[in-house]
């Protein structure tokens, strides 16, 4: 029965914000019961969303600097693209992918990770 | 249609140039490449180890045939180009095979100066320069005795030693008395000449080569004195020129080398050339560092960020033979206006030869011991005034700071493969020295975006550094004469700050605008620097970039392993009530704090709370009185204090409300890096006040000030300021220091590398001498004070910032 409960919530869009909640070259939280998802903006407005979960040591990659379409961990300085989850090389490691899209000015996620990262 | 790029030459400069260009722009070009030599590229410095057998070929090549395919790079190999159409703008090679260009780097490296004796074109008599000669050198070990190297330069010594490693006996003949004559003094000379001669080399000096004789195949060699030495290998390596045949055919204005500009162009500026076949403002190189300086330069241009400009380069000699530590930079000659600083043990095998004009160092020669090399070089790359190190320059850098966490392991030959090299991440030598090889790594850089070795503190910087010169032979240093700010711009930081005030730039943006920054919006190294020079630039009317800040300085508390956070209140000089304990203790109970802490800096921490309390806490705690204590920022941390004389039986001034008058006024302000002070009662400094970045003593007839102490990594004891005798004068030249500081100091720089890098003189200078200037300093701080002394954790516990503090949504 939970089970179900689980997959039907995780398959939805949920409508988080607007994009202004979310500071340009910053991030926000998101809390679910799976854990935190972090939900980027960048300066030229996109939006993207990871496990708020370094693939090095765990760092909250939401507390990082946002740059380009990467962002530092506040941790020990991995910097991980925001648009795949990977860490930037010579660093490896993915943080997990949340879909998330802007309409009319309104955030949606979805709490189902995009397949291939091993971070869920 | 992508544009198409020709290079000619597949060596070390030319290569280099193609990696960094596809870093900056995999896309911009077609690329060909033709090399003359059989190989992909391959590390020829790495030839001398090869042939003393402390290396394979495999070990050497730093590119393979794949690097090229995976590229989409077209390799020519074993294609030797013959002429350059500069009309129809094509390349013709020697088989006939062409390439059209829209530009062409020409690499073509050095030719072996052979001197033209009879019998130089006897086979058997060779030059040191690629792998065919090495492999010609390993056959005739294996079928000769005797071989004769001409030239006692490092080329000749390199080769010599390899020789003689493969069993052969070796004679050097060399035309001067003494040895490496471009890169030692006469005494380090003669010791190297010892310690080679004890190994079996055989020298003739000065002297000279007559003729080569022997029919079909080299026998030996006649000097003019008459003497004939057996030889069944001749190694000629008397000198390099630059390869500039082809370019100078097609019509390129060459000197002794190709003349290009800043940009690595030559007259015609389709063409560009890099390496040793270059000359540039007149010099001409032949070791690998500057030449990869202009790689650097040159991709820049070629990926049209044509900010980049080359400017010359100093470089540093050592010599690859296993055991001999020599390393030689600049005029080591001394001469003329110079003054030389001698430091000789001959029983121990050491000498150090400092060249200073002007108080600068311009030149050093060391043997035996060359741990310092790096430090002298650095020293001397960045002309820094050594008045002040006098006294202990010769005993190196190690002598005046103390290093913690490595034990007292200095020398990297030395260590085993299981030594922790840096401490902060656990890389141990073996894993270092792995990565190098294996990785085919150069630079400081590389290194640590590998291992992360020294990425942490940077305490391990130096031995890390020797590695790479260990490992790799040769000398690496890297870092050009003008560091840039961060990999998103050229420019330093003294020139970033020069423009923010001389342009009045008053935003990050602004700033990355008009400098032309590379990236579109930094990175996690520029944007916290950038918005610490503006915040000093333009108090009061910087707007603070909350989001260009370390997440401890945006959040105003330091985040912990597990994602907590601690809070760290202010406690006045160290002292408090027991009012404020028990506010302390009832907030921690309150909210559950699970550890309460004294800390190192004389006041309570409370860590492991969670960011969304952090708000409600800090209410609480300004409601008790606290204000923020800044654990976390580049800003002024604690002032220790001792209880002096309104206690202590020795106690000679009131240190105490000394320290707490000094917190209460620098307490807020933003610094380059962390600052903290303290104040003693008495020489017995009680409060370590001569390991902190400003430190007081208290004295019978007023107060000593003390500067540039640091009790971390690198321990070091400050230099003594002045004396004052009134609290009012500590607190007139305590805000003078910190805004010169703040001013003049790079971003994250603490204020004991900055007091070395600038000098105590200069410090004293403005702080000391010029009561004008000192009053002007600390008006501007006191000014800036105006602005920063508002307590973050009110404003945040009144709602500020709020949208850091709560989640977006809660799910679930
Ligand atoms: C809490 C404290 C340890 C303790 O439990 O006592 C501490 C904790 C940390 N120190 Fe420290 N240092 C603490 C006193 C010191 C002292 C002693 C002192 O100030 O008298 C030193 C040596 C003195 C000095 O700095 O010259 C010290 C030298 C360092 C260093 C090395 C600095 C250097 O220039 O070499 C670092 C690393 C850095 O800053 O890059 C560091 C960094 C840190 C950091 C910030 C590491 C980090 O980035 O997370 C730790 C944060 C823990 C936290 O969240 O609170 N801490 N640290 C002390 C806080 C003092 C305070 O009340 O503010
Ligand atoms: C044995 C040895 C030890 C050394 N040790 C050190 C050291 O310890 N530290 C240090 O810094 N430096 C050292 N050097 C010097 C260093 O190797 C050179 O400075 C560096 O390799 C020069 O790079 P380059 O690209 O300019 O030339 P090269 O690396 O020589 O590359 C030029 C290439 O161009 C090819 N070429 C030339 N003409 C044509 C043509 N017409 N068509 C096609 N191809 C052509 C050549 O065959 C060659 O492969 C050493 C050199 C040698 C030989
Ligand atoms: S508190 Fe300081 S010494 Fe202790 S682990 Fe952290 S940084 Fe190292
Ligand atoms: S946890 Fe992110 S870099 Fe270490």
């Amino acid at each position: 029965m939970q089970a179900t409960n689980k997959a039907a919530v995780r398959q939805d869009w949920i409508e988080i914000g607007a994009v202004d909640d979310i500071p340009r070259l910053g991030a926000r939280v998101v809390k679910t019961p799976e854990g935190d998802i972090a939900v980027f903006r960048t300066a030229d407005d996109r939006v993207f969303a990871l496990r708020d979960r370094c693939p090095h040591k765990g760092g909250p990659l939401s507390q990082g600097i946002v740059h380009g379409h990467r962002v530092a961990c506040p941790l020990h300085d991995w910097k991980i693209a925001l648009d795949t989850g990977e860490a930037v090389a010579p660093d490896e490691g993915c943080a997990a992918r949340f879909p998330v899209r802007v309409e009319d000015g309104r955030v949606w996620l979805s709490l189902m990770p995009d397949e291939g990262c091993p971070n869920a | 249609m992508r544009e198409k790029l020709v290079m000619i030459g597949n060596g070390m400069a030319g290569v280099r140039t193609l990696e960094e260009l596809l870093e900056l722009a995999p896309d911009l070009y077609d690329i060909t490449v033709f090399g003359a030599e059989p190989h992909g590229n391959y590390n020829r410095i790495l030839l001398s180890p090869v042939l003393a057998g402390d290396k394979t070929l495999d070990d050497i090549m730093l590119n393979d045939e794949q690097w090229y395919a995976d590229h989409g790079i077209t390799l020519h190999k074993g294609k030797k180009v013959v002429r350059i159409d500069r009309a129809r703008r094509r390349v013709v090679a020697e088989d006939g095979t062409t390439a059209d260009y829209d530009r062409l780097i020409i690499a073509t490296g050095s030719n072996p100066f052979i001197i033209p004796v009879p019998g130089h074109d006897l086979p058997g008599v060779i030059a040191f320069r690629d792998i065919r000669d090495v492999e010609t050198m390993l056959a005739a070990a294996r079928e000769h005795r005797h071989a004769v190297v001409i030239g006692g330069g490092l080329l000749g010594l390199e080769a010599a030693n390899g020789l003689m490693q493969r069993g052969m006996d070796v004679t050097v003949v060399h035309i001067m008395d003494t040895l490496m004559e471009r890169q030692l003094d006469g005494v380090a000379a003669g010791m190297l000449r010892k310690s080679l001669e004890e190994r079996g080399l055989k020298f003739l000096m000065p002297a000279e080569t007559e003729a080569i004789l022997g029919s079909g195949r080299v026998e030996k060699v006649r000097l003019k004195d008459g003497t004939e030495i057996p030889a069944g290998l001749v190694v000629m390596a008397v000198g390099i020129r630059p390869n500039v045949e082809l370019a100078r055919a097609a019509g390129i204005h060459c000197e002794r080398g190709i003349v290009v500009n800043d940009t690595l162009q030559t007259f015609d500026p389709r063409i560009y050339a890099v390496g040793e076949c270059v000359q540039h403002r007149g010099v001409t190189y032949g070791l690998v560092a500057p030449l990869f300086e202009q790689a650097r330069v040159c991709a820049n241009h070629l990926a049209r960020m044509g900010i980049g400009r080359y400017e010359g380069s100093l470089t540093s000699t050592k010599l690859k033979v296993t055991g001999i530590d020599l390393f030689s930079a600049g005029e080591f000659q001394g001469g003329e206006g110079t003054e030389e600083m001698i430091f000789q043990d001959p029983g121990a095998g050491l000498y150090k030869k400092l060249v200073v004009r002007d108080n600068r160092i311009v030149g050093a020669v060391m043997y035996g011991d060359t741990l310092d090399g790096t430090w002298y070089f650095e020293l001397m790359r960045d002309g820094t005034d050594i008045s002040d190190l006098r006294p202990t320059l010769l005993f190196g850098q190690a002598h005046h700071l103390g290093d913690s966490g490595h034990g007292e392991v200095q020398r990297v030959a030395a260590m085993s493969d299981t030594t922790e090299i840096c401490g902060c991440n656990g890389v141990c030598k073996g894993d270092i020295v792995k990565a190098i090889v294996d990785k085919k790594l150069f630079t400081l850089e590389d290194v640590r975006a590998h291992t992360k070795a020294s990425s942490s503190c940077g305490s391990c910087t130096g031995l890390v550094e020797a590695l790479l010169a260990h490992t790799l032979g040769g000398d690496y240093s890297q870092a050009p004469h003008k560091k840039p700010l961060c990999g998103c711009t050229e420019f330093t930081h003294d020139e970033v700050r020069a423009a923010i005030t001389g342009n009045g730039l008053k935003s990050v943006r602004a700033v990355m605008d008009f400098l032309e920054w590379k990236t579109p919006d930094g990175c996690s190294k520029c944007r916290p620097a950038l918005n610490f020079y503006l915040v000093v630039a333009w108090p009061g009317e910087y707007e603070d970039d909350y989001q260009s800040r370390f997440i401890n300085e945006r959040a105003h508390a330091n985040i912990q392993k597990d994602g907590t956070y601690s809070v760290v209140p202010r406690m006045w000089g160290g002292e408090t009530t027991p009012a404020e304990l028990r506010a302390i203790a009832e907030i921690a109970e309150k909210y559950d704090v699970p550890t309460v802490k004294v800390t190192g800096g004389q006041r309570i921490d409370l860590l492991g709370v969670p960011k969304e309390t952090l708000p409600a806490i800090w209410g609480d705690l300004a409601a008790a009185g606290f204000v923020s204590g800044h654990a976390y920022g580049k800003a002024v941390r604690t002032v220790k204090t001792c209880v002096g004389s309104e206690w202590c039986r020795f106690g000679t001034q009131d240190s105490t409300q000394m320290g707490i008058d000094i917190e209460k006024m620098t307490w807020g302000s933003w610094m380059p890096h962390k600052v903290k002070m303290a104040v003693s009662g008495c020489p017995r400094n009680c409060a370590e006040a001569t390991i902190k970045d400003f430190g007081v003593v208290a004295v019978e007839s007023g107060w000593e000030l003390h500067v540039g102490g640091n009790g971390g990594i690198k321990v070091r004891v400050t230099d003594f300021l002045c004396h004052v005798k009134t609290p009012e004068e500590v607190l007139e030249h305590c805000a003078a220091f910190l805004q010169l500081y703040r001013e003049e100091a790079h971003y994250l720089e603490r204020t004991a590398p900055w007091v070395e890098r600038v000098g105590l003189s200069h410090i004293k200078a403005q702080v000391v001498d010029d009561a004008q200037r000192r009053r002007e300093l600390a008006e501007r701080f006191w000014h800036s004070q105006k602005f920063a002394q508002v307590d973050p954790w009110a404003e945040r516990a009144r709602g500020a910032a709020r949208h850091e503090f709560t989640p977006l949504k809660q799910v679930g």
